[in-house]
């Protein structure tokens, strides 16, 4: 195929809400999840009757949950979709259900879907370990030896460390941005600042990550409201265009990773800047999903917003500070705001409130573009989009 | 709270051969009868170009240590009293890849590319092929 297309400029997000929770015990997903579909309801001015198209991540295990199954969730909600799509990759699934209604609204199959998402990691009653598969099958080879989610990033960290010198403090200086932002965001998990060697001095997770190389743990959900142009056109609320759009599978277990140091963002960010026709240099901020420091520095290289290798030199240069060429995680991110287990959904509700002018967290002034980084699975799957107004 | 069994696998007719040769002390990769490459983990079909003309090789044991990471935090049950171990990756000499743990190393003594040999350790009822540096 030598050209691919995708309906730029032609579908947006007119609706986006965050849930303030970030602890709450004794409250299960659904409930969270069905304030949060109320909310960017609201905020688009639409009701539940206008859903004709419904999509969220379906299995919740490492969140402590129960699996869902999305035909549970809908008959929570009470709505009655059209079109379904329970796409689970993970912490990328939202930015690609964003894709998938947008190709289904543009073809008029659908002219108004919700993506939605609440769950409880912190508080969960239901005991969980954070293995991304089961141990029938290909898991019958890596289980069995231990694997973690953070020791898996870890393999990454360390090979990119040998590969190119890189260090714990260039890592350290992520999550020490991601606090910065997180400190003017009223909702963020941890707001007291940061330095480099607070990082490198906590707790070792899985070497060479430490505690604060790692996301927060909260219970929360979010959830959009895409819709056709002329159905966007006639709401209040200021579209959030997507122009862009990719999604790439890597790998789910770690022995399977040809090269540690570049992710499926090499793909899917490949699609996405050509689906909007599109380059780096023209993207204001982007949201990069933050599991560890080292999944957005190797985002950020393998989205090509710096040379392989050199995210250390681009993150000390201010280029992801608030005023730097990227902008990133103005919310906080995962690092320090938000993160049940599942964070591409907030990923994209930050980016249409960036947009809006509506950030709760840093202001990126003047910004028309957003491009946003889903990654699930241990570095497994990826989805990227460009949004823009 | 007492700690959960190890994980062991669901059977099926290659995780069976697997482990069945691990107990015997031998490690089994894949090789395909069509276009001759190597792969791990098993698989029904070649991942290369697709041919169910697989047969199990035995590989040497013998390999270079691709990344390692020493856990010191899991928040799976069964590996918690465990820690701290070391997670890692291990480029078997014959090409392929494959996911383990290092046996009676610190991370002092380990670096990325060091050579490593297989040495098979049991864990429950399954025989893992764990790694140790060859210098050893
Ligand atoms: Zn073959």
């Amino acid at each position: 195929m030598s050209e691919i297309r995708f309906p730029s400029g032609e579908v947006a997000i007119v609706g986006a809400y965050e849930s303030p929770l970030r602890k709450a015990p004794g409250v299960h997903p659904y409930a969270i999840q069905a304030d949060c579909v109320a909310g960017a309801l609201a905020d688009a001015g639409l009701e539940h009757g206008d859903v004709e198209g419904f999509a969220t991540a379906v299995a919740f295990p490492p969140e402590g949950g129960d699996p869902m199954e999305i035909g549970e969730v809908v008959e929570y909600l009470g709505i009655e979709p059209r079109w379904l799509d329970s796409t689970d990759t993970g912490g990328a699934a939202f930015v690609s259900h964003a894709g998938h209604a947008a190709l289904a609204i543009a073809a008029g199959f659908i002219d108004v879907a919700v993506v939605s998402y609440g769950a409880s990691g912190r508080s969960s009653p239901v005991p969980a370990g954070d293995y991304n598969t089961g141990s029938w099958g290909p898991g019958a080879y890596e289980i069995p030896f231990g694997p973690s989610t953070v020791s898996s990033y870890a393999l990454a960290a360390r090979r990119h460390m040998h590969e190119y010198g890189t260090t714990s403090e260039q890592l350290a200086e992520i999550a020490v941005q991601c606090r910065a932002n997180a400190a003017l965001n009223p909702d963020a998990r941890y707001r007291d600042p940061i330095t480099v060697a607070d990082v490198v001095e906590s707790a070792a997770i899985a070497t060479p990550l430490h505690l604060y190389d790692c996301c927060v743990v909260t219970d929360s959900g979010g959830a959009f409201v895409l819709a056709s142009r002329e159905r966007a056109e006639r709401l209040s609320r200021k579209p959030v265009w997507m122009l862009g759009f990719g999604e790439a599978v890597g790998q789910m277990q770690m022995n399977q990773m040809a090269d540690l140091t570049a992710t499926a963002a090499v793909r899917s960010g490949r699609d996405a800047f050509a689906t909007a026709g599109m380059k780096p240099d023209e993207i204001d901020c982007a949201q990069l999903y933050d599991s560890f420091t080292i999944t957005v520095a190797l985002t950020l290289e393998s989205l090509g917003f710096c040379p392989r290798g050199e995210f250390g030199a681009f993150v000390a240069d201010g280029n992801i500070a608030p005023g730097g060429a990227l902008p990133i995680n103005t919310d906080g991110g995962g690092l320090s705001s938000n993160h049940p287990g599942r964070r591409g959904v907030f990923a994209m509700v930050e980016a249409v409130r960036q947009l809006r002018g509506e950030s709760p967290g840093a202001t990126v002034e003047g910004a028309r573009t957003c491009l946003v980084n889903g990654t699930g699975g241990s570095l497994s799957a990826t989805a990227t989009t460009i949004l823009g107004v | 709270m007492s700690t959960p069994a190890k994980p062991v696998p669901y059977p099926d007719e290659l995780s069976d051969a697997w482990y069945e040769a691990t107990a015997a002390g031998r490690l089994l990769i894949q090789r395909c009868g069509a276009c001759e490459r190597r792969q791990f983990y098993p698989r029904a079909r070649c991942v290369h170009c697709h041919a169910d003309a697989l047969e199990w090789i035995e590989a040497s044991g013998r390999g270079r240590l691709h990344s390692f990471s020493t856990v010191h935090y899991t928040p799976n049950a069964e590996f918690s009293d465990d820690v701290p171990y070391v997670f890692a990756l291990v480029d078997l000499d014959e090409g392929v890849r494959v996911s383990t743990r290092i046996a009676g190393a610190t991370e002092e003594e380990l670096a990325c590319d060091m050579p490593v040999r297989v040495v098979f350790e049991a864990q429950g009822e399954l025989t893992l092929p764990l790694f140790e540096p060859e210098d050893r």
